[in-house]
């Protein structure tokens, strides 16, 4: 039988792949949506004393916040900004994938390193975590495009939710809540944002925001 | 050697051409045609193998070497190729490596040949077929890796047998590796989204365009060459796919060909529905396959690591 | 108590939402901010009882910055009273670039102002290190707008780069509460809460190895917010361009709050036996934020950015003083007060020369004590307060700081530390002295350059208190400090 939480993990990193890939802005928010919709079914997999009141709602939770109207929100942004294609970044597409796969096998060996302190639902999981991380971060730092770093944003705080997720499944729901509520506002503050730099610059091209500087 | 081993190069030889055929009856009945026979390519054969052959001047035996050569090697990448549940009849530890290095001698001589001509036209297929070749390689060579990772072995018969208790564990890493070769499938043999095989424009042929100007018995050998290609690509990827054995020789043979048919309308249906990339797109496609057998790779080692 | 502390500013917040007149604004903002100074010197005589199970609770650390906090709110609403109404008045066109820009509107300031707050009042309170994440978090969303009050490309670029760096550092900061969490794990079961109190407790238990993990994730995601080098590249361009008022509150109070992360899991370190570690990061960061801040203050041509830099000097010596330990920390504690109290007097008084004057450049500004004497007298004051000359307060916490590093044995880290001060001392006096004298580049008389009650009260009586703590410490204050350093591991 095949493990589900592995193939939920493959799913992950796939998303993770064709993320950095990807031109469109639109097919990385989807994809963004995707890996919310993916870890949402986590927590009703990875429980040690079965699929209590507690898992449930951080799954539906995570699943509308994650899956629903983060995206929309950024759909939302999207239109208002009018831009559909991201140009090419300092770090080509065809490269970012290499890069990908470069940070997967770093993520790997990093995490053999590490002695678990708990039994983990899969080996995948914590590479795969920091992978997402790592992805995101690989984002926000090569993209232009104001959009293309939110969803950046987006794709680090899965990670950081996987990880905790997996090693840390006791913190308590408030906090879970809370946390999944700052990320929320935090890309409302951020849409909101974007939609003036698209009215102020004409264009929401963050590498052309220089004007500040030393 | 039992005789069984044989049984799968027979069906190689025999089945391959009706295997394109079954690739063009499909795209017809999407286009809402009627379409060529499913035996046309054998007519065509015959056709061809009657007809006499004109040289041009500028060629030496470069020209005339390489659809022989490339015949041969594919002929040869055949024997290695398991099928259903009988082993190749071919087999030895390290017969994958040979089997990627016999497909890329036969590009080679088709590559040599086309540039011996002398004609730009099959000059320009060529640097493009190299270059899409060059990408692609990789991607077959990782995903093979991968899956003789996880069975350790690197004889592709040995493989093929132990793929029976991988879908058990973990059915993900063929999964993946299955799409990376049928991406390699469709960039090896020339069809959309890569190449278009039925593209009269030459400025858009890859593969077409190199073959331009032979003609006669060389050209029924590379249009057999190219079916076979066809069919040992197709076998892989079946394989990993539908490893799964029930014990009766027969059943898993009828399987297995099923399986190729599929894949062989599959292959219609995914040439039909899309259009061909453009010419920048494609590496991004390939590279993508690649990385695809990379991730499969590193999800095999990772889960050793444990 | 304390949960009347968070929830006054959060109502007033709504209401100023929700509000549809034109004045007023600052009225909300000024009576909130005495509501709550007042509720925080009640106390520190009747010391409030936690609540949610010790997730929220006054101790003596939290107390000291949330009355930082307090006070220096109650200073920048009062100067909002009278900014919003003159800005409700004048023309606005972008002194740089000479473009016309809009305001954001009052309502919107207000509310963000009083969430701002709340959302500070909530880190020092909090004693879950999840609730403290979602607190810090909160701060940065809340003062995200603040900064763009000012229409124009320039506050939007500072307030972008401000949100997105803010935001990736603390999503690392949240990375590091996981692994804290983590570290409460041994043999598969959870020790202790993630509540500062039971860490403490039961800190020689804890998985070392994930603790100096979480430690360094959260001193770089913390950090991050806190402005210290590398991670500080958005603070010179934030609190540069947001109102004067608003980079008051984010250099002295918002970064304190950051600084305030760190402490906690610093404590957290000192129990578990860890101090070396933490302590050493702790110094490194410090001293490369003096440097980093040194090297851009040499030469600086803007003077709001110049004091930006300055907050990245002084937050590189708030952990260089905790870094050292023994009486490191009591001058840090001191030193947060200090700083904090100078620099929001300092930017309330730049923003007074930049109504004047219509420039943030340096060399534009001349003769500031013929124009705004009150405000040059200050303006001066302040730069020699903040520079560490006596008789005002960071002299003594400096010295403290400097004293502790020789006591202890780092003698290279003191002279360094000396070298670089003097080096800030330079560069500001180059920039500050030449602004107060000089022939006025301005004509004396004019609009904006009356020297009103509410631009000048509050950032003199904030002078007039780095003084007096230059010269005498009150008992009380004296005690409360002591105590923060006992239970950072100092003396």
């Amino acid at each position: 039988m095949i493990s589900f939480v592995e193939l939920l993990m493959i799913l992950i990193a796939l998303t993770n792949l064709m993320l950095v890939g990807s031109s469109r802005i639109a097919a990385c928010i989807n994809l963004a949506a995707a890996q919310g919709v993916v870890l949402s079914l986590l927590p009703l997999l990875v429980t040690n004393d079965g699929i209590g009141l507690r898992a449930v709602l951080l799954a539906v939770v995570v699943f509308s916040v994650k899956g629903l109207f983060l995206p929309q929100l950024l759909r939302r942004a999207l239109l208002t900004a009018d831009v559909k294609h991201e140009v090419e970044p300092w770090v080509g597409f065809t490269a970012s994938i290499v890069l990908n796969i470069l940070l997967l096998v770093l993520s790997f060996w990093v995490t053999a390193r590490l002695t678990m302190p708990r039994p983990m639902p899969s080996p995948l999981a914590l590479p795969l975590a920091l992978s997402t991380i790592l992805t995101g971060l690989f984002v926000i730092i090569s993209r232009f495009n104001a959009l293309s770093q939110v969803v950046g944003y987006l794709v680090l705080e899965n990670g950081v939710y996987l990880f905790g997720l997996i090693l840390a499944p006791e913190v308590p729901l408030l906090v879970e809540m809370g946390i999944l509520l700052d990320v929320f506002v935090a890309v409302f503050v951020m849409g909101i944002a974007i939609f003036h730099i698209s009215r102020e610059f004409d264009h929401i091209d963050v590498d052309q925001l220089t004007t500040l500087k030393d | 050697m039992d005789i069984g081993s044989f049984v799968p190069l027979v069906l190689a030889l025999t089945v391959a051409p009706l295997f394109v055929g079954v690739i063009n009856r499909t795209k017809a009945v999407f286009a809402g045609r009627v379409g060529p026979p499913l035996f046309q390519i054998y007519y065509d054969l015959r056709k061809l193998l009657g007809k006499g052959a004109v040289y041009s001047r500028t060629t030496t035996w470069v020209f005339r070497a390489g659809p022989i050569i490339s015949l041969s090697a594919v002929l040869v990448a055949a024997t290695i190729i398991p099928f259903g549940s009988w082993a190749a009849p071919l087999r030895f530890p390290g017969d994958l490596v040979l089997f990627v290095y016999l497909l890329g001698l036969a590009r080679v001589f088709t590559v040599l040949a086309a540039l011996d001509t002398g004609s730009s036209f099959e000059g320009m297929g060529a640097s493009r077929e190299v270059l899409y070749s060059a990408l692609a390689e990789p991607a077959l060579i990782l995903g093979l890796a991968a899956i003789a990772r996880k069975t350790n072995s690197l004889s592709l018969s040995e493989m093929h047998q132990g793929l029976g208790s991988l879908w058990a564990e973990s059915g993900l890493v063929p999964v993946l590796v299955v799409v990376a070769l049928i991406v390699v499938l469709l960039t090896e043999n020339s069809r959309i989204p890569v190449d278009d095989p039925n593209t009269h424009l030459e400025l858009t042929m890859i593969h077409e365009v190199m073959v331009l100007d032979h003609g006669g018995p060389d050209f029924a050998f590379i249009m057999y060459a190219a079916a076979l290609k066809l069919w040992v690509l197709g076998t892989l990827s079946v394989d990993m796919l539908l490893p799964a054995r029930s014990g009766v020789v027969l059943v898993d043979a009828v399987v297995a060909l099923a399986g190729m048919f599929g894949l062989a309308a599959l292959v219609g249906i995914v040439e039909s529905t899309m259009a061909r990339l453009r010419l920048n797109r494609v590496p991004q496609l390939l590279v993508g396959a690649t990385m695809i057998s990379a991730l499969a790779l590193v999800l095999v080692y990772g889960e050793a690591i444990k | 108590m304390i949960i009347a502390l968070i929830l006054i500013p959060l109502v007033a917040a709504m209401v100023a939402f929700a509000w549809r007149g034109i004045v007023g604004c600052g009225a909300l903002l000024a009576a909130t901010g005495l509501a709550h100074a007042a509720l925080t010197a009640a106390a520190w005589f009747y010391p409030p009882a936690s609540v949610m199970y010790g997730w929220i609770e006054l101790d003596m650390t939290g107390l000291l910055f949330l009355s930082i906090v307090s006070a220096l709110f109650f200073a920048s609403a009062v100067y909002c009273v009278g900014y919003l109404a003159r800005e409700r008045s004048t023309k606005h066109i972008d002194l740089e670039e000479h473009v016309y820009f809009t305001n954001e509107p009052d309502r919107i300031f207000a509310g963000c102002m009083l969430l701002f707050l709340a959302s500070m009042t909530l880190v020092t309170v909090s004693q879950n290190f999840g609730l403290l994440w979602v607190a810090v978090e909160a701060t940065t969303l809340a003062s995200a707008p603040l900064i763009y009050f000012h229409r124009h490309h320039r506050s939007l670029e500072a307030t972008w780069k401000y949100l997105l760096i803010c935001s990736v550092g603390i999503a690392l900061a949240l990375l590091g509460t996981f692994l804290l969490a983590v570290s409460t794990l041994v043999d598969g079961t959870q020790v202790a809460r993630l509540v500062r109190a039971d860490l403490i407790r039961e800190a020689a238990r804890l998985d070392s190895r994930w603790l100096e993990l979480a430690f360094i994730l959260l001193l770089v995601g913390y950090g991050t917010k806190m402005g210290l080098a590398p991670m500080h590249t958005w603070l010179p361009d934030a609190h540069s361009e947001s109102p004067s008022a608003v980079s008051a509150l984010l250099s002295g109070a918002l970064l304190n709050c950051a600084f305030l992360g760190i402490l906690r899991i610093h404590q957290v370190c000192v129990a578990a036996g860890r101090a070396n570690f933490s302590q050493n990061l702790l110094m490194t960061f410090g001293l490369l934020s003096m440097l980093i801040a040194a090297v851009f203050i040499l030469g600086q041509t803007d003077f709001k950015r110049m004091l930006a830099y300055s907050s990245v000097e002084h937050m590189g010596i708030l952990a260089l003083g905790v870094g050292l330990g023994g009486a490191g920390v009591f001058g840090a504690a001191l030193h947060a007060v200090n700083h904090s109290l100078t620099k929001a007097a300092l930017f309330l008084v730049a923003g007074n020369i930049l109504t004047a004057y219509g420039t943030k450049s340096v060399s534009d500004v001349r003769g500031l004590s013929r124009v705004l004497p009150l405000s040059g007298m200050l303006w001066v004051a302040g730069f020699l307060a903040i520079t560490g000359s006596p008789p005002f307060g960071p002299f003594l916490s400096e010295f403290t700081i400097l004293k502790a590093a020789i006591d202890q044995g780092f003698g290279l880290v003191a002279v360094a530390y000396l070298a670089l001060l003097a080096l800030i001392f330079i560069g500001m006096a180059s920039i500050v002295l030449p602004m107060a004298q000089g022939k006025p580049t301005v004509p004396a008389a004019g609009p904006g350059r009356r020297e009103v009650l509410w631009s000048t009260l509050p950032p003199s009586l904030l002078c007039i208190l780095v003084l007096i703590i230059g010269v005498y410490i009150p008992p009380s204050l004296s005690a409360a400090l002591h105590e923060v350093a006992m239970s950072l591991g100092g003396r």
